[in-house]
């Protein structure tokens, strides 16, 4: 009995500090205070994930290549990101002579800003959201796209070549995806019959026997994470798809001509995209805060989700340290020609599972559908072209 | 299927990845300043001067011809030549340099000066790990810097410096037979030209 009540307590622990805190204002400033406090506190946790997250991933990457990563700053090299923010801090900021000045300052800034705002939506544990709008997903992806906006200005006002093809190639390859990302989070939300993103979390926090009822264990929510997955690293610019910063094409992309603090915001705001969408994917099938097995429901939600993210962020990374940079055309290709259509064959397939009811059946048939699909598609569609020897009109 | 690559390749990373932790052969960096990989045998940088002996002043071999001087394409060598002489490695009296400046900055490495050396006395280092916060002196190295004991050059160019070894003891045995022949005829002529005396008397 008093473990349970310590658990709980563990649980809430948010809370119970949230509302100690307030304890010590006027009554009428209790409530904007308390959603002051969890504002910053999201302000401040991620930021400091994402230093922790630098350093996890320089140090990883150099293990999945052999080599040991960075070592000197501190113990184990775990006070590298003081230093890269010292340094971020105290460089002399930048800015050319013929960029749009006023834009240039706002792009970092409005990168940041809408990438914050999509953490707001969502639920982080039990009860754990800033704010629990009926329209969550629909919130959270209209921020996502927002930040398009911000790349599109780092680009343009910079007045540099290399800015604005990384811009452009952000936005083509970000508006391609968000299509992707969109319609394999509709299958979720066909099932789940909710666009708020707690109501998907409780549809799935159920369990038969000690397995839970989270989505991707079921063929569509299967296949809608691996295009979700695919969709979400083009939509932060990761490795394979980092075209918009190759920086072996195009120097760094649309943030070529931001230095000091401007370019640390951008490498923040693309660490918090990232954070942000694997909490969604973790949100919309990874079963959210729920626990993995029902006997590991004393644990706290929020060490849940927190983990999960934390995995989705290890794939992310040991993506990045296993694939080459795609080529436009192949980006483009694969975006239109293989991923969205199979994504429309989900929603096909999510709508025979919910109708075909319970049983063996709809297990089969679904998982056919799909696995044929899937192969057949990228065989046909993922042909490779073989181009005979050029011929030149008139340059010989 | 498509995306089977991707599977195998992230196996191979994840391999790498623990691996990494467990074999020690897998990681091949070696730390530079804390961890060091020797020099290759035929690794050169700048010159040194090369003496015999335990006394770096009596003991260089440089006999200040003043070649390499010459020779120099970018002209980084000063020397000065001595007014007196002293016994070199077969004891033939010869002069020494009073000053042997090579100025690091200027010179490019070419090894022109090692080549055309009659006596072996200027070969290449191989430490590379130069850099000063002196910039006009603190690349100028004169004698007392330049000078590296045989045993050095021995220990950086292992081959090299045998085959130095052997031809300079060889050219001393000559040196030593020459004299020894000629201390003979001498003893020789002496005694001949001692008998016909004896022989007037």
């Amino acid at each position: 009995m008093v473990s349970t009540s310590f658990f709980t307590a563990l649980d809430r622990i948010f809370f119970l500090l949230r509302d100690w805190l307030v304890g010590f204002l006027p009554v009428a400033l209790r409530p904007a205070a308390g959603v002051l406090l969890g504002v910053i506190a999201i302000v401040a946790v991620f930021p400091g994930f994402f230093a922790l997250t630098t350093v996890f991933e320089r140090k990883g990457l150099g293990r999945m290549q052999n080599r040991l990563g960075p070592n000197r700053v501190g113990p184990f090299g775990f006070f590298q990101p003081v230093a890269d923010g010292i340094k971020a801090l105290t460089k002399e900021d930048v800015v050319p002579y013929r960029s749009d000045r006023i834009v240039h300052f706002l792009a970092p800034l409005v990168l940041v800003v809408t990438v914050f705002l999509g953490f707001a939506v969502l639920p982080m544990g039990r009860n754990m959201v800033l704010a629990d709008m009926d329209a969550g997903l629909l919130f959270f992806f209209a921020m996502g796209a927002a930040t398009e906006l911000s790349i599109f200005m780092a680009g343009w006002s910079s007045h540099n070549k290399y800015s604005l093809l990384g811009a452009m190639r952000g936005i083509a390859q970000m508006i391609s995806y968000e299509v992707v990302l969109l319609l394999s989070a509709v299958s979720v939300v066909m099932i789940g019959g909710s666009l708020s993103l707690s109501k998907i979390v409780e549809a799935q926090n159920s369990y038969s026997g000690v397995f839970p009822h989270w989505y991707i264990f079921t063929p569509w929510g299967f296949a809608g994470f691996v295009v979700f997955a695919i969709a979400a690293t083009a939509e932060t610019n990761r490795s394979p798809f980092d075209l918009p910063e190759g920086e072996s094409e195009l120097v760094a992309g649309y943030h070529t001509e931001y230095s000091g603090f401007k370019f640390a915001l951008f490498f923040l705001g693309e660490y918090l995209a990232m954070f942000s969408i694997s909490g969604l994917g973790t949100t919309l099938f990874l079963g959210g805060w729920s626990a993995p097995l029902s006997f590991f429901d004393f644990v706290p939600s929020w060490i849940w989700f927190f983990g999960k993210v934390m995995l989705s962020i290890f794939v992310f990374i040991w993506m990045r340290g296993t694939l080459p940079r795609l080529r436009q055309d192949q980006l483009m290709n694969f975006a239109w020609k293989f991923v969205l259509p199979f994504t429309l064959l989900n929603l096909f397939v999510t709508a025979l599972w919910r109708f075909l009811g319970e049983g063996w059946l709809r297990w089969a048939v679904c998982s056919a559908i799909l696995v044929a699909a899937w192969a057949l598609m990228g065989r046909v569609g993922m042909r490779r072209k073989h181009f005979g020897p050029r011929s030149y009109r008139y340059a010989e | 299927m498509l995306g089977e690559g991707i599977l195998k390749g992230m196996a191979e990373t994840a391999k790498n990845f623990f691996g990494s932790y467990v074999s020690k052969e897998r990681l091949t960096t070696v730390e530079y300043p804390e961890e060091r990989v020797p020099a290759a045998e035929n690794a050169r940088a700048f010159p040194f001067l090369v003496y015999d002996g335990p006394d770096w002043q009596a003991g260089l071999r440089c006999v200040s011809c003043q070649i390499c001087e010459k020779e120099c394409p970018p002209k980084c060598i000063l020397i000065e030549k001595s007014k007196d002489k002293k016994p070199d490695y077969v004891g033939k009296p010869q002069f020494y340099p009073v000053r042997f400046d090579i100025d690091l900055s200027v010179c490019m490495s070419c090894q022109i000066c090692v080549e055309v050396c009659p006596f072996d006395a200027i070969k290449m280092n191989t430490e590379f790990a130069l850099a000063t916060d002196d910039r006009f002196g603190g690349l100028l190295f004169s004698r007392e810097k330049l000078a590296k004991s045989n045993e050095y050059y021995h220990s950086i160019h292992p081959t090299e410096a045998a085959e130095v070894d052997a031809r300079l003891a060889e050219e001393k045995a000559k040196v030593e037979a020459k004299a020894k022949a000629a201390a003979e005829a001498a003893a020789a002529k002496a005694a001949v030209s001692a008998s016909p005396a004896e022989g007037g008397n």
